[in-house]
């Protein structure tokens, strides 16, 4: 007994708490992200946003969470059951198992693995299985074009995120998320890498459907793209899982290029402030400028979103790969490779 | 040059930067909104509004049922059926508005001459039910009743002007 309590119960235990401690916050987040994006997007249009529900509209992402738990979830005759349900649980499920190799702080991480970047990268690209499944499953028009345009779209600034990606990798030596947060102590990627951060911050919106790449749920066009059949909780699984993956987003480039936990200077008072609130606040840093893009630009033609992906950014990118790489060797500053 | 100029443009993102800094300067600025059922915007005096029918002083119903209103009303919306009171006045036995017909083009409140009935300051009445928005005499009256003072002081601050 005692010896499946220290083998197996508790390490079990210990995991699940360790999963809590992060999915609840995430889960939180999210909720107040909906409420964040409308009154930031209402302050800019010089409204108010939501402020009748609790203090300043407080409680509103409860009141909205009430009414989708309490709606009815209609699956369409023509549908089918089984992937149509499936399709918002591996949207949501992929936006929360991606934070297992976040790093919120020094040794903060649920999985410290050495491939993390890898697995991070992996799977985002997998969540377009969960778009295209939906719009497939629901065996509607709007639903399936618009899962279509997201599964190009997606598919498309992957590319130019993996070359930003590994100009990021080819400068750190390291796949480990851990140790890209620890090479730069001295100074943040944004600062030699900023076209790259700005091409990364661009294809994330892009991946993660967010104006002005909304194309997918172009509701003048499409409705409201793969989703227009959903409704009730599987609707409000979707909305999380796109909210989870904005957040995440934020987190990929927090870690990628704004120093992940590190304090902006490593001096006195602003040291003293724990990793994970830095972390948090460069997050929610990020956050504001995806409602900020949202309250500022249209959206983009289908075909401008496709040049811009394959003969803007995948050129530039392609050549930025190249020039990193050329100023590390012919500078000698490439990093010696971290062991594992 | 113009190509290097547009490239440099394009490259450094001039257009969405500066787009970006519009909207970040209306962030700040104060919102415009009216906090609607707590906050309420200014009503002209010849606001039209929901009808009243109203009274003299002394508590005596204005109408004297001459149907002028039921004759003008271009949605037909009013129905008026009258006979002599006991004291030999004439006055409505009936007098119904159809609010869903009624298009509050003011023309009852033009035609009357007593001003009895009048659309007033009030246009929270929505219900639940169709029913509940057709008015028979005793709604309206009620309504006069209500919102006597309010009207009075409409009247009294658009005269100049009639």
């Amino acid at each position: 007994m005692v010896e499946a309590w220290n083998s197996w119960i508790w390490p079990t235990v210990w995991i699940v708490i360790k999963i809590l401690v992060i999915v609840v916050p995430i889960l939180l987040s999210v909720a107040y992200l909906t409420l964040a994006e409308r009154k930031v997007i209402g302050a800019m249009q010089l409204r108010k946003g939501p402020n009748i529900v609790g203090p300043f509209g407080l409680f509103q992402p409860l009141a909205d969470g009430a009414k989708l738990f309490l709606k009815e979830m209609i699956i369409p005759s023509g549908a089918n059951p089984g992937v149509f349900i499936l399709a918002p649980c591996v949207t949501f499920a992929l936006a929360l198992i991606a934070w297992a190799v976040i790093p919120f702080g020094e040794g903060l991480v649920l999985a410290d693995i050495n491939v993390g970047i890898l697995y991070l990268f992996a799977v985002s690209s997998l969540g377009v299985y969960g778009i295209l499944m939906a719009g497939w499953a629901s065996n509607s028009r709007y639903a399936f074009l618009g899962a279509l345009r997201s599964a190009a779209q997606m598919v498309s600034y992957e590319v130019s995120m993996g070359f930003v990606i590994i100009t990021v990798l080819l400068c750190v030596g390291s796949l480990n998320l851990s140790a890209i947060v620890e090479a730069q102590r001295g100074m943040w990627f944004v600062f030699p890498l900023f076209p790259m951060a700005v091409i990364f911050f661009i294809s994330t919106l892009a991946e993660t459907n967010r104006h002005p790449f909304d194309l997918p749920e172009a509701e003048a066009e499409l409705v409201a793209g793969y989703n227009v059949e959903y409704s009730g909780m599987a609707f409000a699984l979707f909305f999380l899982g796109e909210y989870a993956n904005m957040i995440l987003m934020s987190g990929m480039t927090t870690v990628l290029f704004l120093g992940g936990w590190l304090p902006p200077l490593d001096i006195e008072p602003l040291n003293w402030i724990p990793g994970p609130i830095w972390f948090a606040a460069k997050i929610a840093f990020c956050l504001f400028i995806f409602i900020w893009v949202r309250a500022t630009f249209p959206r983009y033609r289908y075909d401008q979103l496709m040049r811009l992906g394959w003969k803007v950014f995948l050129p530039l990118s392609l050549f930025a790969v190249a020039v990193v790489a050329g100023a590390l060797l012919a500078f000698g500053w490439l990093p010696t490779p971290v062991a594992g | 040059m113009s190509f290097i100029g547009r490239s440099a443009k394009a490259l450094f993102l001039k257009e969405l930067v500066s787009g970006m800094a519009l909207t970040l300067k209306y962030f700040t600025k104060p919102k415009v909104t009216l906090n609607y059922p707590y906050e309420k915007g200014p009503l002209s005096p010849r606001f039209r509004g929901e009808h009243a029918l109203r009274r003299y002083p002394n508590g005596e119903e204005r109408c004297i049922a001459c149907k002028l209103c039921e004759a003008i009303c271009p949605a037909q919306a009013i129905t008026i059926e009258a006979e002599p009171r006991a004291d030999g006045s004439r006055r409505t036995t009936r007098y119904d508005i159809d609010m869903v017909k009624c298009i509050y083009c003011g023309y009852c409140e033009e035609a009357c001459p007593v001003d009895a009935i009048v659309e007033g300051p009030n246009f929270e009445y929505a219900a639940e039910t169709r029913e509940e928005l057709l008015y028979d005499k005793a709604k309206l009256l009620t309504n006069g009743d209500r919102w006597e003072t309010e009207i009075a002081d409409r009247l009294r601050a658009d005269a100049p002007y009639r």
